[in-house]
């Protein structure tokens, strides 16, 4: 099952480090990982994608938790909440091609935020899922280049992550 | 009062009060060591090789029960500290590591004797610290300690970079008397339903068995342990690691469980219907292979590492707390039950038990007339009155070691269990006599592992901790070559040295006493002389069959109920190895 650990740590150096290596030495899988400071600027807020047995992902959350630098941890997927993952795509547009790709980044709430005679750069949010149906949709010969920032997420509720 | 960095580092580990220091100088940590040189509360013991202080801190702290401090440079000293480090980390051993690192502006530039410290050690310590600022340098080192020692202990490296501890710059110290971490907090209050379960499915049990581990003796709850033992009737096995928590030689122990431990033990474990483990982490050589794993049995855990629990064997009742206080709550729950422990099942439990004991699997050939290592250890026994502390390296000698010298007091038997570090022995022999200058100190080792950290000899002389080395001598790395008879039909690879010094003349050379023993009737007399020499270290030579194996066992991918015993050899000559 694919699960999204949201984690706030300590803003300390190596603190990134400390949760890839423990992925890599326990042989858990990363899906993507995000990390940035949060309005508390001595705490970091990670959001891990990972997937894994139900054994797998409370061994993860235990071991992540054991990290002395983790504050507070939550599995997203336990509960209702909102998952986000920025994209960029850069696509060859050229004649009819330029109508076509307009139309459907509007279909999938897409702005186009940088236009030269032959490209469009897409942007777009959403969960995961809904960038991978839009880059599906795309004729793949015509993708130059895809970037997307890994998913981030927060709970639904008056409940919220914080020391 | 203002100190320099290094002036803080020093003060601050004595007002922590720190009586030892393992350690070896250079480049890095000068400052330091010119620190250290103007004072006279901690004592420094030099070591020969970097994994020997760690080894010897190690050993202090097996066994006090207090962290051991280890102080080394920064490149080469810091990376011949991570063997030792690990070994800590393996077993839950409290630790403060050192490492001097190059000064802060240079870090990163492949600069002389620059190493990512932490980085290497990420992976094999509870956690590291980068000191950036040396105002914040004594509120580090509490709080390496009070992560070290607090939870599920383990090792702390602090990595101090030489400009941190600059004797020009001098800033105000004062050592806090408490810390708190806001993302650490060991203390877990136990959780009392969970609790009352547990003894409410103990209480059922027909057979019942007590597994218990090393977090009996890291939590210090031996009595409790005991009583709670005594208070149920139940048969008890400890782990390698749990030895000694629960006297061995009490009526109740039925011994070590595992790879090598007893048939009765291990058939108790696979027969069983209630399990309780007890600060012990269900480690492979414990299960054996996991789908045959104890299949009858409901399963309660206690450990203060929630990632212990279920981590290989899903548990039905978990239970996270210290052992000492959840063992309490326990036996006051066991009191005030109206259920008792079921009289009728347990004496059918424990007449099986009897039937599996008679089997005698410790059994061994006492008729021959080569030294059979069991032999030598069950005199070092007699001879120490089993109250000696003793240490090991790995391998066979090892095994016989934990199988042969009942320990009935916790943080007497000192080896390296999760690692398994072959030169762990001697090293820890001199931080355990160090911490106990007045007992005696056994060095269970073989030819292979001795020669792993040999130079810890001339720190022996150098601080005068006259331990004594039991060399079970078989001229072979036994515990491989017993792989490669059983596994590999007897292709001996590599597993012989062709040359093995004559460590009667390298004791000697050492500054301590040699003897060499062959045959088994000079075992006995040369022991006695040994622990009667009470100011000097003695290396017994002992030229051990080495033929013999280690039983019983059990084999790679077999269960408990599954082990190989001893076939009575018949014979009483050498066993030829084929
Ligand atoms: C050659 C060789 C052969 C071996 N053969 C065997 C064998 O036959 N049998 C065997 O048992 N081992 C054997 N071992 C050792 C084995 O590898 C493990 O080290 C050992 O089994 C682990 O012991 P343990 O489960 O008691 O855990 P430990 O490593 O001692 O861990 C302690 C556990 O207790 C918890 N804990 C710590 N403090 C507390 C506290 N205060 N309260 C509650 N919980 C706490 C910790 O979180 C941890 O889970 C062998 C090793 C070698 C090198
Ligand atoms: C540092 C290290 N290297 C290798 C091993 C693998 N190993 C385990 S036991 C053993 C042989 C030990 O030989 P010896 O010390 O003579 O003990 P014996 O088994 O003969 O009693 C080896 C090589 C280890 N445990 N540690
Ligand atoms: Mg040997």
């Amino acid at each position: 099952m694919r699960h999204i650990i949201s984690i706030l740590i300590e803003n300390e150096s190596g603190a990134l480090s400390r949760v890839a290596g423990l992925f890599s030495a326990r042989g858990y899988n990363i899906e993507s990982l995000t990390v940035a400071a949060t309005e508390d600027a001595s705490l970091s807020r990670m959001t891990i994608v990972t997937r894994g047995s139900a054994e797998i992902i409370e061994q993860i959350t235990k071991q992540l938790n054991k990290l002395i630098d983790v504050v507070r941890l939550i599995d997203l997927a336990e509960s209702f909440h909102i998952e986000r993952e920025l994209m960029m795509v850069k696509i060859k547009a050229i004649g009819d091609m330029r109508a076509e790709i307009r139309s459907m980044a509007e279909v999938f709430r897409g702005k186009i935020v940088d236009v030269t005679p032959s490209t469009y750069i897409v942007e777009m949010t959403g969960p995961s899922e809904k960038l991978d149906a839009f880059i599906a949709a795309i004729d793949s010969n015509s993708i130059i280049e895809v970037v997307r920032s890994g998913s981030t997420g927060i709970s639904r509720g008056e409940k919220g992550l914080h020391v | 009062m203002e100190l320099s960095g290094a002036q803080i580092l020093v003060q601050s580990l004595i007002d922590e009060g720190v009586e030892y220091i393992f350690g070896y100088p250079g480049g890095a940590v000068l400052h330091l060591y010119d620190a250290l040189y103007q004072q006279e509360d901690i004592k420094h013991i030099l070591v020969r090789h970097e994994q020997g202080a760690t080894h010897a801190a190690d050993g202090y702290a097996r066994s006090t029960g207090k962290p051991g401090v280890v102080l080394v440079t920064s490149g080469p000293g810091a990376t011949n500290a991570v063997t030792g480090i690990a070994t800590a980390y393996m077993d839950s051993i409290p630790m403060v590591i050192i490492s001097g690192q190059v000064s802060l502006p240079v870090i990163g530039s492949d600069a002389f004797q620059e190493v990512d410290m932490i980085g290497i050690t990420r992976p094999c310590v509870k956690h590291n610290y980068l000191v950036k600022d040396v105002t914040k340098l004594a509120e580090t080192i509490k709080k390496a300690f009070y992560v070290a020692t607090t939870g599920r202990p383990g090792p702390v490296v602090i990595d101090v970079p030489k400009d941190i501890t600059a004797p020009h710059i001098k800033v105000p110290y004062k050592y806090p008397k408490k810390v708190s971490i806001r993302s650490y907090n060991p203390v877990v209050t136990p959780h009392k339903g969970q609790i009352k379960k547990a003894v409410e499915l103990l209480l059922s049990a027909q057979k019942p068995i007590i597994y218990s581990g090393g977090g009996v003796v890291l939590g210090e709850a031996s009595k409790e342990l005991t009583e709670f033992t005594r208070a149920l009737g139940y048969p008890i096995t400890n782990t390698l690691m749990g030895l000694g928590a629960y006297p061995a030689t009490d009526k109740q122990n039925i011994g070590m469980l595992g790879m090598h431990g007893t048939y009765e033990a291990n058939m108790a474990m696979h027969e069983s219907d209630v399990i309780i483990a007890i600060g012990a982490r269900f480690d492979d050589r414990v299960t054996g292979k996991l789908d045959l794993f104890c299949p009858y049995a409901k399963i309660i855990h206690i450990d203060i590492d929630p990632a212990s629990i279920s981590k290989t064997v899903r548990v039905d009742i978990p239970i996270v707390g210290e052992v000492k206080p959840v063992l309490e709550l326990m036996m006051e729950m066991i009191k005030e039950s109206s259920t008792k422990p079921n009289k009728k099942a347990l004496e059918l439990w424990w007449q099986q038990i009897a039937q599996w004991q008679a089997v005698d699997c410790l059994q061994f050939d006492r008729e021959s007339p080569l030294i059979k290592p069991q032999y030598v250890i069950e005199q070092l026994y007699d001879v120490t009155k089993g109250n000696a502390y003793v240490t090991s390296d790995v391998g066979q000698h090892q095994m016989w070691a934990a199988q042969y010298y009942p320990f009935d007091k916790p943080r007497r038997w000192i080896n390296s269990g999760g690692l398994g570090t072959m030169g762990f022995g001697l090293p820890a022999a001199i931080g355990v006599k160090l911490a106990h200058p007045d007992a005696d100190v056994a060095c269970v080792t073989g030819e292979a592992s001795i020669q792993m950290c040999i130079q810890e000899l001339s720190t022996a002389l150098q601080y005068k901790t006259p331990i004594k080395i039991i060399n079970l001598n078989n001229r072979y790395m036994g515990m491989v070559r017993q792989w490669q008879e059983f596994s590999y039909e007897c292709r001996y690879s590599h597993s012989y040295m062709d040359t093995i010094p004559d460590f009667v003349k390298l004791a000697e050379a050492y500054g301590h006493v040699g003897i060499r023993i062959d045959k088994p009737e000079e075992v006995r007399a040369a022991l006695e002389t040994a622990f009667s020499m009470k100011d000097r270290t003695v290396f017994l030579d002992i030229m051990t069959d080495r033929t013999e194996n280690v039983y019983p066992m059990i084999e790679a991918g077999k269960g408990h109920h599954d082990m190989k015993l001893r076939v009575a050899q018949g014979s009483t000559t050498e066993r030829e190895l084929a």
